[in-house]
């Protein structure tokens, strides 16, 4: 895709620093924070809420999954995971709908330099 | 912060430049400034790379048309911290209040020019519903706006889905409009790395 692009390079070096390097959550449940799937009860309320509705996050979500036996680095780790991923999916669905766009564009643009 | 790591988990050398902060500035030490110095190796450190590279690295966009992006994809979140924040870096980076005042209260009616004002109409409906389609793109691309200025709009508001996101998770104190004049000032001044 835009591999020469520096921005796309500054992005992918975070999407994968969280979800591959080192931290203080598994990999799988970084992995599942940024997907907002598979994750079990209290911790799958406050990462969907994270994606979908980040001001609708309260002190009681973040107790319940501290209650739970997450550390607060855990907890730290997985929301950033979560809004990551979020972010991610938009960022993604964009980028095709433009690669979209621009193919309907040279098409059209040959269109009428080659009138056959 | 919700988490008690955000407010004091740092170490003595961060906890310096804190207090020299604070001294320069003469305001707290914002909360979006806390995140990405805890544990910088995990998000911080690769997070403000990409955010720079965005708002400040090269673009047909100026910094004052990113700045408003970045607000304007906040107020589509809801978000009051980055708001407060990117409205204020905004309007100075344009030397124009009013303008960007326009833009949040109603896009539709706000004097700008219509590239940027097709690039924001995309952007608030990727932002609100999480998805755009080729005739979305189609409509930005016929008002004028190249490729490149697209995607270089997608990195502002995919940093910014992020930035929100966190904010209102870890539940960012919102300060005054002094502090974030004078955010404003050190963003303009020196970039988010």
């Amino acid at each position: 895709m835009l591999t020469e692009d520096k921005k796309r390079t500054a992005y992918t070096a975070v999407v994968t620093r969280v979800l591959e390097g080192d931290g203080r959550a598994a990999r799988a449940a970084r992995r599942a924070a940024f997907e907002n799937a598979r994750l079990a009860e209290p911790l799958r309320t406050l990462i969907d809420k994270v994606a979908k509705q980040p001001t609708r996050v309260t002190n009681e979500d973040v107790a319940a999954v501290k209650a739970s036996g997450l550390s607060e680095d855990q907890i730290f780790e997985l929301v950033i995971c979560a809004a990551i991923g979020q972010a991610t999916r938009q960022y993604e669905t964009a980028l095709e709908a433009l690669a979209a766009a621009m193919t309907d564009k040279k098409r059209s643009e040959h269109a009428s330099e080659d009138p056959q | 912060m919700r988490l008690k790591i955000l407010n004091s988990g740092y170490g003595f050398g961060t906890k310096v430049l804190f207090a020299f902060i604070h001294a320069v500035s003469r305001q707290p030490v914002p909360d979006a400034a806390k995140l990405v110095f805890y544990r910088p190796d995990f998000y911080g450190a690769p997070m403000k790379e990409f955010t720079h590279e965005a708002m400040r690295g090269p673009s047909a966009w100026s910094v004052g048309d990113r700045e408003l992006m970045a607000a304007f994809v906040s107020k589509m979140n809801a978000c009051a911290f980055c708001i407060g924040a990117h409205t204020a870096t905004a309007a100075r980076a344009y030397h124009d209040e009013a303008k960007v005042s326009a833009v949040l209260s109603d896009l539709e009616t706000a004097s700008i020019e219509e590239p940027l004002r097709a690039t924001l109409r995309m952007l608030r409906k990727l932002t609100r519903e999480h998805a755009v389609n080729a005739d979305d793109m189609r409509a930005v691309l016929a008002a004028g706006v190249s490729r490149e200025q697209i995607e270089d709009a997608l990195a502002v508001c995919s940093a910014f889905n992020t930035t929100d996101r966190l904010a209102d998770a870890f539940g960012f104190f919102v300060p005054g409009p002094k502090a974030f004049e004078a955010g404003a000032k050190f963003l303009l001044r020196r970039g988010y790395r």
